[in-house]
């Protein structure tokens, strides 16, 4: 029981994705222009994460170890195309802003690295608390980042405005302010972690 | 059970299952979902369609694109019988969130006549003031503007040949067909 609370918890803060493992930085620099679009990008990420590591903790002993990074690559392409179309036929909102980003969670080192790191070597129970645990965590952070970006560079939070946009500074929801964010917010978590 | 071997047998065939198994799991989902994917794509232009056409019946629609800032950008545009534009919908645009993307909105702003395209005739070479034409383009996203600027120019160019007249081949017009692709429906 204390483990699998363990494993909950271990993606929220100790092993969070972005900010304690600094994994799939591609997709956390380029979807969280708003608070919302980081928020379903975490979500559709969290999805594929607990199918991913359900599916591989359960076929583990049927790959041979030589040839299981492609067995990893095809089960969790599979899951991600699986929300691409499913998004596009009941969220086509959200689809138009994200559908760009959604093939990327392939290559997100995340959902790979859980794979091999925890699901390859665990039961279906723990890599499923694990996919929630690190999603929950890879989402959490994404929003954050969104929501500072959006703002400090259009005032608004979750597009609702709390200043005027005159006094925004643009750069934040471009590319630079991703990396200034991601940098200022990681320096921020490692020292409040640290005391 | 025991951890199959990395054997040659083992491997091709857990590798082949496996792929077997992705490809009939992702069949099915794609055939739950080719339905409403397209209703999905119908409703939005419908929608677009009549939002562009603001009530005119004896309006035309006509959908063009054009190369933008960060991807192609594809717009909805309504043209009354004489040409003038009666609205626009951006259908699909990746352009930079917050600078380029304000061409949702910004050419049909009602208080800013510089700006605004709606109720101007079209003429097929609409251009940015920075380019000698009479449209304000965005603060800080003059890409955005242009290509915009040149969806409706296509859209426009397509317009004129549903009324089965040719537009002549003036500056714009070498621009207009360079491998775009114009798709045009009638109302």
């Amino acid at each position: 029981m204390n483990n699998a609370l363990k494993t909950l918890t271990n993606g929220l803060l100790k092993e969070n994705p972005t900010f304690g493992l600094v994994l799939g930085m591609c997709p956390t620099l380029a979807t969280t222009t708003s608070a919302e679009n980081g928020m379903f990008m975490g979500l559709a990420t969290m999805f594929v994460l607990i199918c991913s590591n359900v599916a591989i903790s359960l076929l583990k002993n049927l790959i041979p170890d030589k040839v299981r990074i492609p067995a990893f690559i095809v089960v969790i392409a599979t899951f991600v195309t699986m929300v691409q179309l499913i998004m596009q036929a009941y969220l086509p909102d959200i689809y138009a802003v994200l559908g760009l980003f959604i093939p990327l969670i392939v290559v997100n080192c995340i959902v790979l690295g859980r794979a091999e790191a925890f699901a390859a070597k665990n039961n279906v129970g723990l890599s499923a608390l694990d996919g929630i645990g690190m999603g929950l965590g890879f989402t959490c952070s994404l929003t954050l980042i969104g929501a500072v970006r959006e703002l400090l560079g259009t005032g608004c939070v979750f597009g609702a405005h709390l200043y005027s946009d005159q006094y925004a500074a643009l750069i934040f929801v471009l590319a630079p302010g991703a990396f200034i964010c991601l940098a200022y917010l990681m320096a921020a978590i490692q020292k409040l972690m640290a005391k | 059970m025991k951890k199959l071997q990395s054997t040659f047998t083992n491997m091709a065939l857990s590798l082949t299952i496996i792929t077997l198994v992705a490809a009939a799991a992702l069949a099915c989902v794609y055939l739950f979902t080719a339905a409403q994917i397209e209703q999905q794509k119908q409703q939005a232009q419908n929608a677009a369609r009549i939002a562009v056409l603001c009530g005119h019946e004896d309006g035309t629609a006509i959908e063009a694109q054009a190369d933008g800032f960060g991807g192609l950008i594809r717009v909805m545009v309504g043209f009354a019988p004489d040409g003038t534009i009666l609205g626009y919908e951006v259908l699909e645009q990746q352009e930079t969130p917050g600078l380029g993307t304000h061409i949702v909105e910004w050419f049909k702003n009602a208080d800013k006549p510089s700006q605004n395209i709606i109720g101007r005739p079209a003429n097929g070479h609409f251009c940015v003031s920075k380019d000698g034409g009479d449209v304000d383009a965005i603060t800080a996203a003059t890409i955005s503007s242009r290509a915009f600027l040149k969806a409706i120019n296509n859209a426009y160019a397509t317009f004129m040949e549903q009324q089965g007249v040719q537009v002549e081949a003036h500056s714009g017009a070498s621009v207009m067909n360079d491998s775009i692709e114009k798709e045009a429906h009638h109302e």
